[in-house]
Formats: structure tokens, C-alpha cells, sequence
């Protein structure tokens, strides 16, 4: 590890900066589901940064926020109290449609994923969604979704607060504009360029004549990731914490 | 409110009926789920609430389920469910999609005894298109057009949940995880395993009566310890992740899933030929 950025320190930092614009929605409390430990050390980072930020950690083995259960969360996103959430997606196309169903004929007659979990409803009632994906393949970045779990944008008589923000992955940032319902790289991580982005992404998307390379996380941005970031996180992702930061749980 | 032994738990649960499982950390009872496994259930209709885990991979595994009806179905950390994508793959299981708060809504329906309850999101993904029980509808109390989709109550034959306790008085204490209370109220029976049985009556305490679902609601209940391994258990015990891998990697073919479950469910008796 030593001095070196690993490439989960470099995605955490893009996702706060985003978490952070200022031309976004402001953010007061972010829920972060299952299975994500990217995304839930973006929130600590900025969190841990000073920002006022209320955190709902899901899947938190001890102080879990709910009292109610998922339904909570739910709930209090329809109550209009949540203002980002992370979504995934086996397939996510330019449109933004993302699909945790599975390809092929309906439900998922070629490779079955899991399900749709809450996405039919978060991604309409959170007034931001970052859509994070490590792999970014033609396998995951399609044209078209084979099956919509949540469409990425709707008719302007559908009651929608909000749609995709941005789509990190693990070669590049693309920014959605939902009037336009489509992306514009913003950013590639290095060893990519705008070409090899090309080559790896199923649908077509906007890049400007220059693209910059996504910045490394700041020299106090690796300090919190590797100390508060990292002691917040050990209990809930150690498999995460060791890989990233050999960092064991305590026994 | 009565006290019966797991294998009599077992066989209150009609073949058929639409069983009500909580997710992982939800207190699922496992112990239950294996119980129905020994007993040779069949046909039964599976609901997540909202999700499916461990308890639902291994009853489609041991063929007692002709339905599913969830928001996902995933072992967490240890990946896809195995059993399901394969009842998925052959077409021997039906499974109906929904999203998360589709289910929570519909048993809020039931728990307040209304025909429908109406939810945000949903209009223009492929849930709805095929949900021909689910449908869109203007918003009778607006003057501009505003659909919204209205989901029917839906009423569990069976919910069956692991809580910490049971007391004198049949009430059972899920703790923290009250949804469970809105699944014992919007089902015909609740079904319970417990880690042990407490004197007195926990409603007459104000700091467990919060997190206590009423006998009102309990058919049955039967000691069960560590009944909700390998899936955690509030403070109780944790998540044992080594024997949720280990089904993960023995399930993924049929014979491996069969030697894990006559090790892990049958207790090395063989099973009769129920096939």
C-alpha cells in the first residue's frame, strides 16, 4: 500500500467530490445499501472532511439507524428525508435505465441477477442517484438494457425528484444530463483515454476535445481513508478494509 | 400462543401455502426453513420480505417451493444464490419481481385491513409490466395528471420469524426489527422460533414492550437455540460468513447442494424418496 493510490482510494475521492458539487442538490443525509463499500467510504470521507452530513449505513451491524427495518428507509426517502443514494446495476445503458433483473427474456432467461432490491422507488423519490460499477465492460454498459428495473428518466407527468447524477466505474466519471438522457465523460482514470472508454462502453456518450484524468484523492484525503475512513468502516466491510488498507478487525 | 416443538412448527405450515420469510438479519428462522426441508414441503409460495436469503435458497434447493415472490433473492457477501438461479434457469420455480416497498406497501394494506395502498416510483419499469395485479391510475385528488400505481393488500397464509425471546404469555420480542410486528399483523398466523422462553409478560415492561409483537398475533412458538444461523441475530450472535461461503460454493451444483444438506439439514439420515 505505503504511498501508492490504490484504485478504491481514487474512486472514493471522485464519488465525494461529486457528493460535494456544489451545482447538485445539497446533501444532508446519504443511505448506503448492501454490499458497498466504495460508496460507504465516500460518504465517511466526506463525512470526516467536516461536512454536516447525517450517514444511514444499511447494512451497520451495531447503531443500524433503523428501527423499522428497510421499510424505513423507504419511507423516510418518500418523506423527501434522504438525498443521495447508490445504485448498481447488472446492466446500465446511456439512457441511464439500469437492470438488476437479468439479461435476456423476462426475468432474466439468460443470466439471473438478484433482483431489483428498492431501485423501482429510490431512483424516482432521491433527488440524486450516483450510479457506481466497478466493471465497465460492453457486457455491463449497454445499449439497451435487456430488462428495466428503474428507467433513468420519465414523462414529465411522472412524479420523479431526481435521476442519475453521474455513473463511476472503474475506467471513467461520465455525468448524466437527464433533459437530454444521455452521458458526457467527464473524467478517466489513468491509463484510459476517451478511446479506450470507446472500446469498453456498449453505448454512445459525449466527451468534450480534452478530457481530464480523474485527480488522485488529495494527501489529506489518503490520510482520512486510511485512518477514520478505514476504523468506521472495519467493522461492517473487513474483507474490504484488509484488501484495501491490511487493516484487520479487531478479534 | 402455543409452545410446540420445531417439527410440529414445521407442520403447521399448510403445503401451498404463501409463506412470509424476513431477509437475512431480519430474523429469518432458519431453523424453521430446515424443519420444512426435513418434513418434505411442497409447493410453497415464498414471499420475501422485501428480500430473500439464505432460508429461501436452501427451500428451493430441497424443492418445497413453487413460487417466489421477492425484490431480490442474494447470500450477501457470498454472492448469488445458487439454488434459485438454478430453479430460475430450469423454469421450476415461478418467481414474481416487485421492489422493496411494493411488498412493505402491500402488507400495510392488509395490517390496515383496506383493499389497495398507493406507491411512489415504479411507472415505467418492467416490475410493473408485469405485474398484472399492480396498476397505474390518475391521482383522485388531483386536478393534473399525476398517475400512481396502486398495489393490492396481500395477506401471508403464514409469516414465520426467529425472535430472541418468547415470555409466559406467548408475546415474542423481535427487538429493533419492527417490521416483523407489520408482517405478524398483515398475515393469517405468525409462526415463531425463539432462543428461549422468559417469565412474566414483556409488555408490562416499558423498555421491551417497543420491540414485542403480541400474542394476539402468535399461533405458535417453538424453542429453536442459534435458530436463525448461519444469519445474525441482533446482539445475540453475528453472521457466520465460513458457513454461508461453504453452502455458496456446495450448492452450486445439485449433488454438492444434496451432501450439504444431508450433513447440515437431515443430520446424515437419509432421506426418504421423496422425488
Amino acid at each position: 500500500m505505503s504511498g501508492v493510490v490504490q484504485p478504491e482510494e481514487r474512486l472514493a475521492a471522485a464519488l465525494a467530490r461529486l457528493i460535494l458539487d456544489p451545482s447538485a442538490p445539497p446533501v444532508r443525509h446519504i443511505a448506503v445499501g448492501a454490499a458497498s463499500p466504495i460508496p460507504a467510504a465516500a460518504c465517511w470521507l466526506v463525512a470526516k472532511s467536516g461536512h454536516p452530513v447525517r450517514l444511514s449505513l444499511l447494512h451497520k451491524r451495531t447503531g443500524n439507524p433503523f428501527t423499522e427495518g428497510s421499510r424505513e428507509l423507504f419511507d423516510l426517502t418518500g418523506q423527501g428525508r434522504i438525498d443521495l443514494f447508490f445504485l448498481g446495476g447488472g446492466q446500465i445503458d446511456g439512457q441511464a435505465n439500469i437492470n438488476l433483473i437479468g439479461t435476456g427474456e423476462w426475468p432474466g432467461a439468460g443470466v439471473r441477477f438478484p433482483g431489483s432490491f428498492g431501485s423501482a422507488f429510490m431512483y424516482f423519490m432521491t433527488p440524486r442517484t450516483i450510479l457506481f460499477r466497478e466493471e465497465h465492460s460492453p457486457r455491463v454498459l449497454v445499449p439497451r438494457v435487456d430488462n428495466v428495473s428503474a428507467p433513468g428518466v420519465s414523462p414529465p407527468e411522472v412524479f420523479r425528484r431526481g435521476t442519475a447524477q453521474a455513473l463511476v466505474t472503474g475506467r471513467c466519471v461520465f455525468r448524466f444530463d437527464p433533459a437530454r438522457a444521455r452521458f458526457t465523460l467527464e473524467s478517466v482514470h489513468p491509463g484510459e483515454s476517451v478511446e479506450t472508454i470507446r472500446a469498453q462502453t456498449g453505448f454512445d456518450f459525449d466527451a468534450p476535445a480534452q478530457v481530464p484524468p480523474t485527480p488522485d484523492p488529495t494527501a489529506e484525503e489518503l490520510a482520512l481513508l486510511r485512518g477514520p475512513v478505514c476504523d468506521e468502516m472495519v467493522e461492517t466491510y473487513p474483507e474490504f478494509c484488509a484488501r484495501v488498507w491490511e487493516r484487520k478487525a479487531a478479534a | 400462543m402455543t409452545q410446540v416443538s420445531l417439527e410440529n412448527l414445521a407442520a403447521a405450515v399448510p403445503d401451498g401455502a404463501l409463506l412470509a420469510l424476513p431477509p437475512d438479519n431480519s430474523l429469518p428462522s432458519v431453523a424453521l426453513a430446515k424443519a420444512l426441508a426435513r418434513r418434505g414441503a411442497k409447493g410453497l409460495r415464498l414471499l420475501g420480505v422485501p428480500v430473500s436469503g439464505f432460508a429461501t435458497d436452501l427451500l428451493i434447493g430441497a424443492g418445497c417451493v413453487a413460487e417466489v415472490q421477492t425484490s431480490a433473492v442474494s447470500l450477501g457477501e457470498a454472492g448469488f444464490a445458487p439454488r434459485f438461479s438454478a430453479a430460475v434457469k430450469a423454469g421450476a420455480v415461478v418467481i414474481r419481481d416487485a421492489t422493496c416497498p411494493a411488498i412493505h406497501t402491500m402488507l400495510q394494506a392488509a395490517e390496515k385491513g383496506v383493499p389497495f395502498m398507493p406507491l411512489r416510483g415504479l411507472i415505467g419499469s418492467d416490475i410493473l409490466a408485469h405485474r398484472p395485479d399492480w396498476r397505474v391510475v390518475q391521482n383522485p385528488l388531483s386536478d393534473t395528471p399525476d398517475p400512481i400505481v396502486i398495489l393490492p393488500a396481500l395477506q401471508p397464509d403464514v409469516a414465520a420469524v426467529h425472535a430472541v425471546m418468547a415470555d409466559e404469555a406467548g408475546n415474542v420480542w423481535v427487538g429493533r426489527r419492527r417490521e416483523c410486528a407489520t408482517l405478524a399483523h398483515a398475515s393469517r398466523k405468525l409462526l415463531v422460533t425463539v432462543e428461549r422462553v422468559v417469565p412474566g409478560n414483556m409488555l408490562e415492561d416499558e423498555r421491551l414492550a417497543p420491540g414485542t409483537i403480541s400474542a394476539t398475533y402468535v399461533e405458535a412458538y417453538a424453542v429453536a437455540e442459534r435458530g436463525a444461523h448461519p444469519v445474525a441475530l441482533l446482539d445475540e450472535y453475528g453472521f457466520d460468513a465460513a458457513y454461508v461461503a461453504a453452502y455458496a460454493k456446495a450448492a452450486r451444483t445439485e449433488e454438492g447442494f444434496r451432501a450439504w444438506m444431508d450433513e447440515h439439514v437431515f443430520g446424515g439420515v437419509v432421506r426418504e424418496a421423496a422425488e
